[in-house]
């Protein structure tokens, strides 16, 4: 049989060397070379696609030929009564996230480690995972059925002898709306990260401070929650770096117009604007400031990591 | 004071039980009820009387889906994206990841720069769509995996999973005379089986559960997929054809949309077993990275 040599030989000019290092996985090359087209296509070229925010698109001339107009959709986004509404929506949205659903996971977390019978814990993981595992469709036609007015929530309220409430066509209940179906969702899931966290701290740990006598939530307080700590930072990084971005399926399915002043936020009003108004060049717009801004968002949270020594990105 | 200790840790057991089983009900109910629903004669589900298990029970509700053709039709296409989006999808990111994580490729940074540069900066919504266009891939089911065949986070999984196969299995093969391509196809992949059956299951569950592309995408209703029509259900009745189905009488949409939503539902429902096997690894994998 003939070996197949990586090597190359020495005595061959540089310039020849790089290129038969090259030709040596030609059928490597070859083999990636769809997903690589695919990915120019998909992913780069929609970059150069951007300059529309820039110009006034016509679909006839294309995006190379449709004529400049240089900041003009970005003065109407600003002018806009739409742009203070909808980034305060997508902010307080994250906002409103961090606080209230981002301890849950970590809560779960430390319960579920704390827990010595495990049929109960394999069956509440079974049970809190699997929401994460269900579309966004199916979660929406879950909380309509839940909050509708012959739904579980209204007839709960009724037997108290309470009015029922139509939820979901009200703007005071629309952002918490928004977070609890966001934790309904997700939390289980995210409480495996911190449960593998608190899996690799040394059991030693823990037994030193039962021998010293600390209860259980003094274990919890001195040793668990320190030593998740850098998870947490991490996590929280990520939170505040994607504070521009929204789950977009999950507005959709949640929003109606009734509520658009509190549930509108970028990401469905570039939907709505740009594909159903079909306002390519002015929601491009939209949306290029959006990731620009969440872009130095993503970089200044990783220097910041890096700064104050935790965990970063890259 | 160990007596008080442990009386205290053991009020804390007690709470920590109940919360978790508060927790797990929390999320098991809903889902539940709309299950009852979907079994329950309409009386029952229009006077609010179904909670957690069906009065007046009946199937009357998965009849009328299990007939209705748009279903079978939406059905269909779901089963097509999910099967050829995940084949696609699993076999271009194991080639790239496989090719970025060869120590002896020239230019492996510079792609995996290319992919993890995608991570941070998109073109967005519109210019991509623009792009589909372009490619006359508007309204074809190929819009809704194709263009985002390989993603940079299950790349970098494989691409790590790759590289801690140690190097001397390749170069034994090697001098066996085996070649990048029966290194792959004979030792790598046969390797990552577990790796790779993790990520083609959370790549399936995405395909199946995708509901912005194909509202992006499709525009005829003749290639809704499964989430689309689920969704024409649950805010109206615009789909269900009153004078197709003489006993519908006896239905309530609430009713079919419970059943829609468990049609839905029932293949994850199918593959969460093997989901749970593998994705406590999935989820950690992409997390741990010190």
């Amino acid at each position: 049989m003939r070996q197949k040599d990586l090597t190359v030989p020495l005595r061959l000019s540089p310039r020849k060397r790089q290129l038969k290092k090259i030709l040596v996985n030609t059928d490597l090359y070859l083999l990636i070379l769809p997903a690589l087209a695919v990915l120019f296509i998909f992913r780069y070229l929609p970059i150069y696609g951007i300059q529309i925010a820039f110009k006034d698109y016509n679909i006839r001339l294309g995006v190379d030929g449709s004529p400049w107009v240089g900041l003009k959709h970005f003065r109407m986004l600003f002018n806009s009564p739409d742009f203070f509404r909808i980034f305060r929506n997508t902010i307080l949205f994250s906002l409103y996230r961090l606080i209230f659903q981002f301890p849950i996971p970590i809560i779960m977390a430390l319960a579920i480690y704390e827990v010595k019978n495990r049929f109960f814990k394999r069956s509440v993981q079974t049970l809190s995972y699997l929401p994460h595992f269900l579309s966004w469709v199916v979660i929406g036609a879950i909380f309509m059925n839940l909050l509708s007015t012959q739904g579980m929530i209204n007839s709960i309220l009724r037997m108290f002898g309470q009015e029922p409430v139509v939820w979901l066509a009200q703007s005071r209940y629309f952002r918490s709306l928004l977070v609890i179906s966001d934790a309904w969702k997700n939390s289980g899931w995210g409480s495996i990260v911190y449960l593998s966290a608190i899996m690799s701290i040394d059991t030693d740990l823990f037994e030193a401070a039962r021998a010293d006598g600390a209860g259980v939530l003094r274990r919890m307080w001195h040793i668990t929650l320190p030593g998740i700590r850098p998870t947490i930072f991490f996590i929280i990084m990520l939170r505040l770096s994607a504070m521009l971005g929204s789950d977009v399926e999950q507005i959709l399915v949640l929003i109606s117009p009734v509520v658009y002043d509190v549930g509108d936020v970028i990401s469905s009003y570039v939907y709505r604007v740009g594909l159903t108004n079909m306002k390519y060049s002015y929601s491009s717009a939209v949306g290029l400031f959006s990731s620009v801004i969440g872009f130095i968002l993503l970089i200044s949270a990783n220097y910041a990591s890096r700064a104050f020594g935790e965990r970063t990105l890259w | 004071m160990s007596i008080i200790q442990s009386s205290g840790d053991k009020v804390f057991r007690f709470f920590n039980y109940l919360v978790l089983a508060i927790i797990g009900m929390i999320c098991l109910f809903p889902f539940m009820n709309v299950l009852a629903k979907s079994l329950s004669s309409e009386g029952y589900v229009v006077a609010g009387e179904v909670f957690l298990l069906p009065k007046g029970f009946n199937i009357k509700a998965y009849h009328y889906i299990l007939t209705n053709q748009s279903f079978w039709r939406s059905m269909g296409n779901s089963v097509y994206v999910t099967v050829a989006g995940t084949a696609l999808n699993t076999i271009f990111t194991l080639f790239v990841a496989y090719t970025v994580s060869r120590k002896h490729v020239v230019g492996r940074s510079l792609i995996m720069f290319l992919y993890i540069f995608t991570m941070m900066f998109s073109g967005g919504m519109i210019p991509t769509y623009l792009v589909v266009r372009q490619f006359h891939l508007v309204d074809k089911l190929e819009a809704l995996f194709i263009p985002g065949l390989v993603s940079a986070f299950n790349l970098t999984i494989m691409r790590n999973y790759f590289s801690t196969i140690p190097d001397s299995l390749e170069e034994s093969a090697r001098i066996d005379g085996a070649g990048n391509l029966r290194i792959l196809f004979r030792i790598m992949i046969p390797l990552a089986l577990p790796s790779i059956a993790t990520i083609s299951l959370f790549v399936m569950v995405g395909y199946w559960n995708d509901y912005l592309g194909p509202l992006i995408y499709i525009t005829s209703t003749g290639n809704r997929t499964l989430q689309v029509f689920l969704r024409g259900i649950v805010n109206a009745s615009k789909d269900i054809n009153m004078n197709d189905f003489d006993s519908l009488s006896e239905l309530s949409l609430e009713t079919i949309r419970g059943a829609t939503v468990f049609a839905a539902t029932f293949p994850i429902l199918m593959v969460y077993p093997f989901l749970q096997k593998y994705f406590v690894a999935g989820a950690t994998v992409g997390a741990v990275k010190q």
